[in-house]
C-alpha cells in the first residue's frame, strides 16, 4: 500500500489530503472532503451519478483514482451555485421540474453544464446524446431535456 | 466496490515508466484511461501489486497525418477522436467507432491505446483498426518495434505486449483515393458491449470492382477477428447486393460467439452476418461506389 500527498482544487479551492492509492475521487470527495452533493450509484461507471467536472469535462468520478486528481480541477455540484445565486442550469432543473427523485441530478446537471459550455444553443438531439451516459429512472428525461434548453435560453 | 490495495506510480516520461515495468515485472500493470481496468480491480476480477499510471507522460496524445499514415498517440481519448475535423471528415470508419464506446461521458477518459492493449474482443476499436490494416508502435527496453494488429491479439484479455512495453502509437495507413470504411454495433443500449459488430474498410478501383477491403468483427469470439475469408472472397469483385450478403455469410462463419444475456451463439453469428453486409455497403457507399 502507498500513501500519497494530493492537491486537488475543488470548485476553485485547493484541498490537500494524504490518501491511499486506491481511494476512488468520489470517496475523496464524499468522505475526506465531507461534500456528499456527489452520488454513488451503480458504482460501475454506468449510471453517471458520480459525474463531476475534470479541468471541465464530464467524468466518472467512482471510475477514476483520487490520486489522479492530483494537481487538477475538480467541480462538483455544490460549485454550481455562486454569491448565492443559483447556476441557469439550476435554475433549468427547478423551472422545468427536471427532477423527482434527484438521485441523479447532480450529474445531469454537470454533464449539461459543460455542455453548455461547448454548445451554446444544442439541438434536442445533442443534449440527449450529451446526457445518455447518465441514468434518470424517474423522469424519462422529457423534463431534463427542457431544463437544459431553458438553461441554454437563460444564457443567451 | 473498493480495489484490493497497490501501490501507484506516476512516472514522467516513458522512458521512467519502462525502466519500471521492467523492474516491476507481472506484478504491474499498466493505467491508462482506466475505464476498463478500474472495474476490473473494483469487482475484484483483477489484482495487482503496482499500477504505472502513464497518464501523466506528456507527448502522447495526438492525432496527425504524416507520410501517408495517420497517427494517434496512444493516450488519445475517444472524446478527442470524436471532435477531430480530420477524423471527422477523413476517417468516418473511426468516427462511427468513436461514438459507440461506451457513453459521451466515459469516452473523457478512455483512450483509444487502450482500447486495444486491453485485449478485450468486446471492445470497438480492434475491429476497426483490423479493417484498417493498422499497427500498433510499442516501447520496451530495447527500444521500438511496430506490430500490425491482426498479430497484436493473441487470446483473451492477452496481447503481442510484453509487461514491459507500452503501446505508445496507432499507426493507419492513409486510404487512396475511392475508400471508404464504416462501423456498425448492435447494442441493447447505450454503455454496452456490442452484441455484434463489424467494421469495413474498402477501396475501389476505376471500374467499379473491390480492390482493397478489411473487415473486423467485434465480440464474435475470444479475440477480435479478421474476416480473412470474406475479404479474399471480395477482391477483384463488383459489390453488388449477391456478393455483399455471401461476404456476409463467410464472416459470420469466421465467428465464435458465446452465450450470454445479449444473445444465443445462432443469434450472435446471424447479427455478424448481418452487421457485416450492413457496414460493407455504407463502406462502398462511402467509397464513392453504388
Amino acid at each position: 500500500m502507498s500513501m500519497h500527498k494530493i492537491t486537488v482544487t475543488v470548485n476553485g479551492a485547493p484541498r490537500s489530503a494524504e490518501v491511499e492509492s486506491r481511494l476512488l475521487l468520489v470517496h475523496f470527495i464524499r468522505e475526506t472532503l465531507g461534500m456528499t452533493g456527489t452520488h454513488i450509484g451503480c458504482d460501475t461507471s454506468h449510471c453517471g451519478a458520480c459525474t463531476v467536472l475534470l479541468d471541465g469535462e464530464p467524468v466518472k468520478s467512482c471510475t477514476m483514482l483520487a490520486v489522479q486528481a492530483d494537481g487538477r480541477q475538480v467541480m462538483t455540484v455544490e460549485g454550481l451555485e455562486k454569491d448565492a445565486k443559483l447556476d441557469p442550469i439550476q435554475e433549468g432543473f427547478m423551472q422545468e421540474h427536471g427532477l423527482q427523485c434527484g438521485f441523479c441530478t447532480p450529474g445531469m446537471m454537470l454533464t449539461s453544464y459543460a455542455l453548455l459550455k461547448r454548445n451554446q444553443q444544442p439541438s434536442e438531439d445533442e443534449i440527449r446524446h450529451a446526457i445518455s451516459g447518465n441514468l434518470c429512472r424517474c423522469t424519462g428525461y422529457v423534463n431534463i431535456v427542457k431544463a437544459v434548453q431553458y438553461a441554454a435560453a437563460k444564457q443567451q | 466496490m473498493i480495489p484490493a490495495t497497490f501501490d501507484y506510480h506516476a512516472p514522467g516520461s516513458l522512458a521512467d515508466a519502462v525502466t519500471l515495468l521492467d523492474k516491476l515485472g507481472d506484478d504491474a500493470k499498466i493505467l491508462a484511461g482506466g475505464m476498463s481496468l478500474l472495474p476490473m480491480l473494483k469487482i475484484r476480477l483483477a489484482q495487482v501489486g503496482h499500477l504505472v499510471d502513464i497518464g501523466r507522460i506528456p507527448g502522447l496524445d495526438y492525432i496527425k497525418e504524416e507520410g501517408g499514415t495517420l497517427r494517434i498517440g496512444a493516450a488519445t481519448k475517444e472524446s478527442a477522436l470524436e471532435r477531430s475535423d480530420l477524423i471527422r471528415s477523413k476517417y468516418p470508419i473511426l468516427l462511427d467507432t468513436a461514438l459507440v464506446i461506451a457513453d459521451p461521458v466515459v469516452r473523457n477518459r478512455a483512450t483509444a491505446g487502450g482500447n486495444l492493449a486491453h485485449g478485450d474482443p468486446a471492445n470497438d476499436h480492434p475491429a476497426t483498426m483490423l479493417a484498417l490494416g493498422a499497427s500498433v508502435v510499442v516501447r520496451g527496453p530495447k527500444g521500438e518495434r511496430t506490430i500490425p494488429v491482426d498479430q497484436f491479439f493473441k487470446g483473451l484479455f492477452t496481447t503481442a505486449l510484453a509487461a514491459n512495453e507500452i503501446l505508445t502509437e496507432i499507426r493507419i495507413p492513409t486510404p487512396p483515393a475511392k475508400s471508404g470504411g464504416a462501423y456498425v454495433k448492435l447494442e441493447r443500449k447505450v454503455g454496452d458491449f456490442a452484441t455484434a459488430g463489424a467494421a469495413a474498410q474498402v477501396t475501389l478501383a476505376a471500374n467499379g470492382t473491390i480492390e482493397k477491403v478489411g473487415i473486423g468483427l467485434t465480440n464474435a469470439g475470444p479475440t477480435p477477428i479478421k474476416a480473412a475469408e470474406a475479404e479474399k472472397f471480395l477482391a477483384g469483385k463488383k459489390p453488388d447486393d449477391a456478393t455483399l450478403q455471401e461476404a456476409g455469410r463467410l464472416a459470420a462463419k469466421a465467428t465464435n460467439p458465446s452465450v450470454d444475456r445479449r444473445g444465443s451463439v445462432e443469434y450472435k453469428r446471424d447479427m455478424a452476418r448481418v452487421l457485416t453486409v450492413r457496414a460493407l455497403k455504407a463502406a462502398v457507399r462511402r467509397a464513392g461506389g453504388q
